[in-house]
């Protein structure tokens, strides 16, 4: 009958188009290097090669060899607090990547900001507890305005990826 | 047909339609976005193209744009106008006139060709043209030397040297000795030749040859002005810390002079190659044009190898003789790179480069962008990468500097000319010209302070204490000046 015949043909189509969906999907991921993200290796964050200044400086810098990326920039309190965050910052930094619409120089955001004191103090939270005993020195220079950095990287600016030239 | 409450829905035929339609779109977006990583990919991978062969005789920007089309886009956008609240020549068509905006510098400059005309500048695109066209040129006689610093000239002066006998040929590397020796002889030559002549044998204005090897594009310098000028300054005693491979070459056993294609660092280059042209200089018909450099880069400094400079007549150097008052004085021609050296920029190894061609990043590509304009123009990647602090912040604390120098530049013209009017009313009262002649040395002093700061083009930001210094000198030579012919003329020893 002619309705099922379209439906049979309507169902090869529906089988192709989803399979080449999920080929062309499956090719994407591996061409992307999609499996890499869930590593812990530094040279994963240069698949992208405009993060290429942030790899050299930290590969001359002074937490080279104490530190990787995620180290820095992923929570360490809890691992799904850490997953959603390495997702969130993949997803924005896959969508920056892909319509290229963000300011230069690249800036932290302010979560990521606030990722990245807590890991400052939790490796050196010894030393510093007396300094940060009150809160942190994250103070914005303009009280109306949002920090573009604060806390401990306002100073020690060049812990994390070098020089700054 | 039984009733159907959700006709649609229930066709299993639209069901898979749907299905399909979605997949489709689905495998579409896929493929854009695999598209996209590839293409990232790419760009990360080329960053230029070799379309065609570029060599020492490759004087048109253009041909070395196919190769590198994104530089050359941005090189070629310097035909831009614009204005900044003190530079720039403003988006109008009509050049905006110095001399109108500072009726003051009619005065200082009275019998010089600046008193012609003297228009605030223009991009780099403009450079021959605005040259070629401006009344010091057209309506003063000239010697070829100004075509030293607005031409792309290596080539030029090349075959100008292999007509005058030069040994070798174009053929040879440009640092070879040949290449060199037939670069200074064409240099030399071509300053003698008059403006006119010398204007037929160049076409292009800098380009890319003058700061760029054609083989690997390393950065590298051309102009014998500055070649020969950085070794003088190397020779000199004047301590350059914020230029270390100078530091270095001194501690060697100084054989072979000082070359900076050769012993400059990267960073160094990338102001080495603004120095070979945005720099104080003699450009006249005496001499070959020469950069001042023997003593170091301080507006004093340069001021003593005048002093003691005799032009071939054996008269004492001197750029012209003011009518007004007789004095024999001296114009500055944009220092920028003397004034950048004595700031906190250069001491912390920032280079013009860094802030006049920040880096862009179009696509995965990260270059330089040739667009060579006012860091104002794009705070953000001129200033922030080292600054973190908002745009407006900057601006703001770039402005108040312009503005607090801008006002000590007006002040000290001032002073400049009261000395002038009193010498003038002085020498027409009948006062006697060998009397006159220490109060003119002020004049001399004085006006070589304000032109200094004047002709430079950051007004102040290059080295906002030093350029505060200069003008608290000009100010106060003047007026020392001034105080001296009135002990003269009162017949008091001054």
């Amino acid at each position: 009958m002619k309705g099922q015949r379209s439906i049979l043909y309507l169902s090869l189509l529906s089988a192709l188009l989803l399979g080449a969906f999920t080929a062309s999907g499956a090719y994407t991921f591996v061409a992307a290097h999609g499996t890499s993200y869930l590593s812990n290796d530094p040279a994963v964050c240069v698949n992208c090669h405009i993060m290429q200044g942030q790899y050299d400086g930290w590969s001359h810098g002074s937490h080279h060899a104490a530190a990787t990326c995620n180290d820095c920039h992923l929570p360490h309190d809890n691992v799904v607090h850490k997953f959603f965050v390495k997702a969130m910052n993949g997803y924005h930094h896959s969508k920056a990547f892909t319509t290229m619409g963000f300011p230069e120089p690249i800036r932290i955001k302010a979560g990521s900001a606030e990722v990245l004191e807590a890991n400052c103090i939790h490796c050196h939270g010894d030393m510093v507890q007396e300094l940060t005993a009150h809160g942190t020195l994250g103070v914005p220079t303009d009280p109306t305005r949002k920090a573009d950095l604060h806390g401990c990287v306002r100073c020690h600016a060049e812990v994390g990826h070098g020089a700054r030239r | 047909m039984t009733n159907n409450p959700n006709p649609l829905a229930s066709k299993p035929v639209l069901k898979l339609a749907l299905v399909a339609v979605g997949a489709g779109l689905a495998t579409v977006l896929v493929l854009a976005l695999n598209a996209n990583i590839s293409a990232r990919k790419r760009e990360g991978r080329q960053t230029s193209f070799r379309v065609v062969e570029l060599n020492e005789r490759t004087v048109d920007p253009a041909e070395w744009g196919k190769n590198f089309p994104r530089q050359y886009d941005a090189y070629r956008r310097t035909i831009e106008n614009y204005g900044t609240r003190y530079g720039g020549a403003g988006s109008e068509g009509a050049p905006i006139s110095k001399l109108e905006k500072d009726p003051r510098l009619l005065t200082i400059f009275d019998g010089y060709a600046f008193s012609l005309e003297y228009n605030q500048r223009r991009g780099h695109a403009y450079m021959l043209d605005d040259q070629h066209n401006t009344k010091r040129v057209t309506q003063r006689p000239q010697p070829g030397s100004c075509l030293h610093c607005h031409t792309s000239n290596t080539v030029a002066y090349r075959e100008l040297g292999l007509k005058g006998g030069a040994p070798g040929t174009l053929q040879e590397a440009f640092d070879s000795a040949n290449g060199q020796n037939q670069l200074m002889a064409g240099f030399e030559a071509m300053c003698k030749l008059p403006y006119g002549e010398a204007a037929r044998l160049v076409q292009h204005p800098v380009a890319c040859i003058d700061c760029h090897d054609p083989e690997g594009m390393q950065l590298r310098v051309t102009k014998p002005g500055f070649i020969r000028g950085i070794a003088a300054l190397a020779r000199s005693a004047e301590p350059v810390p914020h230029l270390p491979s100078i530091e270095k070459w001194r501690k060697g056993d100084r054989k072979a002079d000082y070359n900076a294609n050769r012993d400059a660092s990267r960073q160094e280059l990338r102001s080495f190659v603004c120095g070979q042209c945005h720099v104080e200089y003699y450009c006249g018909p005496k001499t070959t044009l020469f950069f001042p450099w023997d003593k170091g880069l301080k507006v004093e400094q340069i001021e003593d190898v005048y002093d003691h400079y005799k032009f071939p007549d054996g008269h004492r150097f001197y750029d012209w003789k003011h009518p007004r008052t007789g004095a024999e004085v001296l114009k500055a021609q944009h220092p920028e790179f003397e004034t950048w050296s004595q700031g906190i920029h250069a001491r912390s190894g920032v280079s013009c480069a860094d802030c006049h061609m920040p880096y862009v990043r179009e696509g995965a590509l990260k270059i330089s962008d040739h667009h060579v304009q006012s860091p104002l123009r794009n705070i953000s990647r001129a200033c922030l990468t080292c600054h973190r602090f908002p745009e407006e912040e900057m601006q703001a604390r770039v402005e108040a500097i312009q503005e607090r120098t801008h006002n000590m530049l007006l002040r000290a013209e001032d002073a400049v000319v009261a000395l002038i009017n009193d010498l003038e009313a002085a020498k027409k009262g009948g006062l006697d010209e060998a009397k006159l002649a220490p109060v003119l040395e002020y004049q001399r002093k004085a006006q070589w302070r304000v032109d200094f700061v004047n002709a430079e083009n950051s007004m102040g930001f290059h080295a906002p204490q030093e350029t505060m210094r200069v003008l608290g000198e000009a100010i106060d030579v003047a007026r020392q000046g001034q105080l001296a012919l009135r002990d003269l003329q009162q017949g008091r020893k001054p």
